[in-house]
């Protein structure tokens, strides 16, 4: 039974990981914009030779 | 290349901006646009091989027309103002955010962010759309700041660089604090919670005696965090009140979250009890969620603006050898002679030396025809200079004009006070008055009794009884509510102004812009009839007038446009132009040599015609009030109604028709006298709500109880306020008061709720019978409840409102 010890430890352990990423996210500002980045992952990368195309639009 | 095409029938949109090209269509490239500017652009982007723009959506390109010369950047080559500007410099980069309005669409997110492609001295720059603001990182040996500004301004985005980016640097650093503590205290929540399952179910007693304590241990570990970090806001906000000798809100909560966090240390250092640490961290988590709730407001839009975000950075000075240096408007003194060009603010009251100045001064008066200004007069400061560059002479630095002297008043200086007569701090008051005389009763009964009974009893009425009800009724009913307003376009600047709303009495207008719809005037025609080929020859001299008036006039009239010889524009004056040998002149009747018809109304604006030298007849151009005014007023019925005008009173009949006999109209009216009309009203003791939307309203609003500043679009402009009010939706405002008094209502409902719950914990408590137990059941149940109801009846009144 002596194991939950370890297991509440790891659990606790684990739960503190997440937390501190959590806060490392905020902290480098990735909740501050949450519109932009999704309309700029639409964008085509560019190839010079080829026009992007006419029908690939995003909603604003 | 590019050739200059009559205009044909069909109309056709440019390429470039999607406006319909009026006046003259320029084609290249196999598309057309609405003039050279757009053309321009659309040239730039195609060399750097940049036309996804134009893919990603239709015409996103803003109009090239309106184009101040590019030297009026100069300023930004001044070391001091661009130190002022930047937020980061080193030797080899530098850091700035520029906030650009016109930004509107995801081709301007991917333009944007494109920069480096136009000028290889950019090396990074990101869009924050919702903000309207792009970050840029430049190289300052490769390029300047001017250069950035211009390359800007010359694709269409120029950045609003204004007087108030250089009174220190902005502290706007997003406030994450309250994230952070949500954070802590749902991770702390969370294992506690876990930890705390032992004790829920009786099937796990042996698991409970071997690892009680140690999970009593660790709960008082996780709990720590909460109570010194997560839950500072509440004990902080409680001492605050008792300071003042006030009972708010917080008071009772800070109690009960003491006495639930100290009976609990005690139970598990004794080994009496696990302890209610999962209720505590539950109790804190839930109420941080009713905060940042109530926090959460629209960051996007500006409600504390004043004159200098509107002022240039710098203005065109004239030396003595006719020099021309670009000077920061903070520096600008008595004395100084300014060049004020197309479309530049005037910074400063000053005296016009030489050239035609029409002032709009649309930006401070909500007026929206620009008013003409003869050598000498004074102009003051916040108009805008249209047409041809002008000379002045400051007579009044930048802080003492005629505009900005409102802003001394000390209306603008204090601190808005923290209402304290919210419901919410009214309850708190009863609430811990109520919990205070029962844990009383409570100890007063046990003591001769059973006195560990008494001490479990005191301790249990005061955690039973933590108002988190009270505490998240309020910030859920508000934030919602908050929602639903944006959602229709009625924006607050937080949740406190809906209380405010729901107990207003009195209504106050401004007339101009707010009352009367800005872009439009009614036109109507008094002399003799037209015929089909007068009214064709004055559309068609008309045509080539740029002035407003001539433009209004244009728009009114049918028909074709021919060709016009011999067109001559006086400025300030009139047209004159020749159609099939007749002569045609419109303008004022100074101009035209006649007595202006002086009937009644004197004071309107009239453009009179003439063909050959004989008066045909005049148009007068009439306010045209917003639509659905009468029916909007008449739904206001029951509130006190007052119209403030900066403007003359030769409407009064007619709004005194629209607001009824009771209603007090004030006519001609500065805007300290506005401010003071608003304070005698507050005096009164009437509930004030303020609605206008120009500079000259900013002190009327601010001194008002809520100030609406009406907007026509909302990123635009607005004075200081507590709410922007989008002008389509002005015909809902009485819905909006009414809904937020219902608001009031559904808070009440809340607290009742909230009261069932507590009288059976306390029936509980008092008899000595509360555990951790009913604690586990008992606060989440009342905590979701209280949040599930708030969020369901605003949005069933939102429905039923019709909101």
């Amino acid at each position: 039974m002596y194991i939950i010890f370890l297991m509440i430890a790891v659990s606790v352990s684990v739960a503190a990981a997440f937390l501190v990423a959590f806060l490392w996210a905020v902290r480098s500002g990735q909740y501050d914009d949450d519109y932009t980045p999704a309309v700029r992952m639409l964008f085509d990368n560019e190839t010079p030779a080829k026009p992007a195309r006419k029908d690939d639009k995003s909603t604003s | 290349m590019a050739t200059k095409a009559a205009l044909g029938t069909e109309v056709q949109t440019c390429y470039h901006c999607g406006d319909k090209c009026v006046e003259e269509v320029v084609v290249a490239h196999d598309k057309s646009f609405c003039c050279s500017g757009c053309k321009n652009v659309y040239e730039l982007l195609e060399e750097n091989n940049l036309c996804t723009y134009y893919n990603l959506e239709e015409n996103p390109g803003i109009t090239g027309k309106l184009k101040g010369s590019e030297s009026r950047f100069a300023y930004l080559d001044d070391a001091g103002v661009e130190a002022q500007l930047i937020s980061f410099k080193s030797e080899a980069i530098c850091k700035i955010t520029f906030y650009i309005p016109q930004m509107h669409c995801s081709s301007c997110i991917w333009l944007l962010e494109n920069l480096f492609k136009l000028n290889p001295g950019i090396s990074e720059s990101t869009v924050n759309f919702l903000r309207k603001e792009v970050s840029l990182t430049y190289f300052p040996q490769k390029t300047t700041l001017r250069e950035v500004v211009t390359l800007l301004a010359r694709i269409g985005y120029e950045p609003e660089i204004t007087l108030a980016d250089t009174d220190g640097k902005k502290t706007s650093k997003p406030n994450r604090t309250i994230i952070y503590k949500l954070g802590i205290a749902g991770f702390c929540f969370g294992n506690v919670m876990l930890l705390a399952f032992p004790d829920y179910l009786a099937i796990t007693e042996g698991l409970q005696r071997t690892f009680g304590s140690f999970f009593g241990y660790l709960s008082f570990l996780l709990s720590i965090p909460v109570f010194f970090y997560s839950a500072r806001g509440f004990f902080t906000s409680a001492w605050e009140g008792i300071k003042q000798r006030m009972v708010n809100i917080d008071l009772p909560i800070a109690t009960g979250l003491l006495a639930l966090f100290f009976t609990s240390i005690y139970q598990v250092v004794t080994g009496s009890g696990p302890g209610y640490f999962d209720s505590f961290t539950g109790l804190v988590f839930f109420m941080l969620i009713g905060k940042y709730f109530q926090q959460k407001t629209y960051d996007t839009l500006s409600f504390d603006r004043d004159y200098t975000s509107y002022f240039p950075v710098s203005v065109t000075v004239l030396k003595e050898g006719g020099e021309e240096a670009a000077v920061a408007v903070r520096n600008l003194k008595v004395g100084d002679r300014i060049r004020v060009r197309n479309q530049e603010l005037i910074p400063a009251d000053a005296i016009l030396l030489r050239g035609q100045a029409m002032i709009d001064y649309s930006f401070v008066s909500g007026e929206s025809e620009p008013v003409e200004k003869v050598m000498g007069e004074v102009i003051y400061a916040g108009g805008r200079q249209v047409g041809e560059s002008v000379e002045l002479e400051v007579v009044k630095e930048v802080s003492q004009g005629y505009l900005t002297q409102l802003w001394n008043d000390s209306v603008f200086s204090k601190e808005e006070a923290q209402s304290v007569n919210t419901y919410a701090n009214v309850a708190g008051k009863w609430f811990i008055i109520v919990t205070m005389l029962v844990a009383a009763g409570s100890l007063v009964y046990w003591v001769p009794r059973d006195t560990e009974m008494a001490m479990k009893a005191f301790t249990s009425v005061l955690i039973i009884a933590c108002p988190c009800a009270l505490s998240l009724a309020t910030p859920f009913v508000h934030g919602h509510t908050l929602r639903v307003f944006g959602r229709n376009k009625f924006y607050l600047k937080n949740t406190s102004v809906v209380e405010t709303l729901a107990k207003i009495d009195t209504i106050v207008f401004d007339k101009t812009g707010t009352l009367t719809e800005p872009s439009a005037a009614e036109i109507s025609y008094t002399g003799k009839t037209l015929s089909e080929a007068q009214l064709q020859s004055i559309k068609s001299v008309l045509s080539h007038s740029t002035h407003p008036l001539s433009q209004r006039i244009f728009q009114s009239l049918q028909g074709e446009v021919v060709p016009v010889s011999h067109f001559k524009e006086i400025a300030g004056k009139g047209l004159v132009g020749e159609i099939n040998d007749a002569v045609i002149r419109i303008g004022s009747a100074s101009y035209l040599g006649v007595k202006a018809d002086t009937g009644s109304d004197t004071l309107k604006t009239t453009v009179y015609v003439s063909v050959d030298g004989v008066l045909l007849g005049y148009y007068t151009f009439y306010n045209v009030y917003r639509k659905g005014l009468k029916h909007i007023l008449h739904e206001l019925e029951g509130k006190k109604l007052a119209v403030l005008s900066g403007d003359n009173d030769h409407e009064q009949a007619r709004l005194q028709d629209l607001l009824g006999t009771e209603a007090e109209l004030s006519f001609n009216q500065s805007p300290l006298q506005k401010l003071e009309y608003i304070q005698q009203l507050k005096d009164r003791q009437h509930k004030v709500l303020m609605v206008g939307d120009g500079l000259n309203d900013a002190g009327a609003l601010k001194q008002s109880d809520a100030g609406i500043a009406l907007s026509n679009s909302v990123t635009n402009f607005s004075p200081s306020c507590d709410a922007i009010l989008d002008a389509a939706a002005f015909d809902k405002l009485s819905k909006f008061l009414g809904f937020s008094r219902k608001t009031m209502k559904i808070i009440l409902a809340t607290f009742a709720v909230s009261l069932v719950y507590n009288v059976i914990g306390l029936t509980l408590a008092v008899q000595g019978l509360f555990s951790p137990l009913v604690s586990a059941i008992l606060m989440p149940i009342s905590s979701l409840s209280v949040i599930i109801f708030a969020t369901l009846s605003v949005k069933f009144a939102a429905k039923r409102a019709g909101l």
